[in-house]
């Protein structure tokens, strides 16, 4: 039973990572851009809520709710302002443009804030604490139910403005190919700038409930960051979106495993996950050496 | 007046000048045949008046404004469009789906999806199939429908019929007609010579970058135009 309840335990963990992982993999699969401030976007978004928090006494589930449009807004001005114009430079630049990010972030974030490790577990209120029994080995936690069913509601919402909407075919053509998207009359810095901003929203989403579950400080990100990768390589480098959130979901249970082997493997047992995956001929790496010839 | 204008074209790819001092003027309702060799400067030369390749000198001027700087998404919101060689559907969206990312909400006509599939009724069962698994002769149809839906002044095509068996360009040329007949502009790219004569008003051919005949397609031989295809020698109505 104590495997059961890993397992269980994995795969509720998986959909939080597959939170975080969501807007990475969007970036991916479109621009190519492997975004180094993944994470620290997402702790930002954490602290805009905790900011919010601190003015207005509610539930951080209703916090973030004015800080979605913020994110959204930072999202396209980023992709407008900065990586834009990195992306012109071929695909080395974007990478070291948002790692220099991601150390601005932190920076910021340090000097607003403080190093001081904070939560929004508190605020969350019993949700973030309570959880059903069902069997003595076995309890499932409501913020566990909760992740995960936001996850897949966000991953299906993404999938049907993929499939259904005018701008969603826009970004699946300018996607498969940039040049001709333009031929067909596809602006396609508009559309890199509106999948920014969707990428960066959903990340201050993943980065509340980061806050929810745990501590975060302005150094956060970067863990995250490397649990978000592994979650789209796992998934498969640019495949689709569902992929990303097995990916994540694998790594989940990955690393719960590992924990009950010994309470030092989880992440060790997450890594090796990936670099497995890494080494199968699908794996992710063999498809980034592939988009970069 | 003239819908096109091309003056002094210059088109480099890097050190390697592709297409020189390349001017030509296309009337309303015109269709001109662009033929010549490969590396003659014909795709690139269609891609610079899509939009797709900058012009290093030289003007692009449509519909009385000229266009030279203007981005390829906007051109086909003024009305260009292109189909390119090789087709680039996307490959992962269904037929559907490529005519309507295509669609200009602010370019109404006679084309729509509907009127497209009516068009070429072989893209009908087609409709909600992945372009990828298409045969060549489909994904040319789908691909000049994706330029159509735009509901274009002026229609580019390269090399439709490459690639395709001699049925399949039987049937796209069939719909190329209709389209003539309905009094669009039309810049082709062609190798087959005949097709070309056939469908065309006037016959440009161009020869390593340069226009090194103009003229109405009737008014040539077929020596006359493989003389100036391959540049054995100078052809008429160019000055030395």
């Amino acid at each position: 039973m104590t495997w059961v309840n890993a397992v269980v335990q994995g795969i509720m963990l998986g959909g939080f990572y597959a939170l975080i992982a969501c807007g990475l993999s969007l970036m991916f699969g479109l621009m190519r851009i492997i975004n180094l401030a993944h994470g620290d976007l997402a702790v930002l978004g954490a602290y805009l809520t905790y900011l919010l928090l601190e003015h207005w006494n509610t539930s951080p589930f209703l916090a973030i709710l004015p800080v979605i449009p913020v994110m959204l807004l930072i999202g396209y001005v980023l992709q407008r302002v900065l990586l834009e114009r990195s992306l012109r430079s071929g695909l080395l630049v974007p990478l070291l443009t948002t790692f220099g990010l991601s150390i601005v972030i932190q920076n910021l974030l340090d000097q607003g804030f403080s190093v001081d490790d904070r939560s929004l577990g508190a605020q969350a209120g019993s949700i973030a604490t309570s959880s059903w029994q069902i069997t003595s080995q076995l309890s499932i936690p409501a913020i566990g139910v909760l992740t995960l069913g936001l996850a897949i509601v966000i991953y299906g919402g993404l999938q049907i403005f993929l499939s259904k909407t005018r701008s969603g075919r826009q970004m699946r053509a300018t996607a498969a190919d940039p040049d001709t998207a333009e031929l067909v009359g596809i602006n396609s810095r508009a559309v890199y700038a509106r999948a920014t901003a969707i990428a960066v929203a959903i990340a201050a989403i993943g980065g509340v409930f980061l806050a929810i579950r745990s501590s975060f400080s302005p150094y956060t990100g970067p863990t995250y960051l490397i649990f978000a990768f592994e979650a789209v390589v796992i998934g498969g480098l640019g495949s689709s979106l569902w992929a990303t959130l097995a990916g994540g979901i694998v790594l989940g249970i990955a690393q719960t495993i590992g924990g009950q082997i010994n309470t030092e493997y989880p992440v060790l047992a997450g890594h090796i996950v990936f670099l497995a995956v890494l080494l199968t001929p699908r794996g992710g790496l063999l498809n980034l050496r592939r988009s970069t010839a | 007046m003239s819908l096109l204008e091309l003056e002094h074209l210059e088109l480099r790819h890097g050190l390697l000048e592709a297409v020189r001092d390349f001017s030509l003027s296309i009337a309303q309702g015109e269709t001109i045949a662009l033929v010549g060799a490969n590396g003659a400067g014909k795709t690139t030369l269609l891609r610079a008046i899509a939009g797709a390749h900058r012009p290093s000198s030289g003007t692009i001027t449509y519909d009385g404004a000229e266009v030279t700087r203007v981005a390829a998404f906007r051109r086909v919101q003024m009305g260009i469009a292109l189909v390119p060689e090789g087709r680039r559907l996307f490959p992962g969206l269904t037929v559907e789906e490529n005519l309507l990312v295509a669609a200009q909400p602010k370019r109404s006509g006679r084309w729509t999806v509907e009127s497209v599939i009516e068009a070429f009724p072989m893209l009908a069962r087609l409709r909600h199939q992945r372009a990828s698994t298409l045969s060549g002769g489909e994904q040319q149809a789908t691909a000049i429908g994706r330029a159509l839906i735009s509901n274009p002044r002026l229609l580019l095509l390269d090399e439709v019929s490459l690639g395709l068996s001699p049925r399949a360009v039987d049937d796209v040329y069939a719909s190329l007609a209709t389209i003539i007949q309905e009094g669009a502009t039309i810049l082709l790219v062609e190798q087959d010579l005949s097709r070309a004569t056939d469908v065309a008003h006037r016959v440009v051919c161009m020869l390593e970058g340069r226009l090194v005949l103009e003229g109405a397609s009737g008014s040539f031989t077929r020596e006359q135009i493989t003389d100036a295809y391959f540049g054995l020698r100078q052809a008429p109505g160019v000055d030395a």
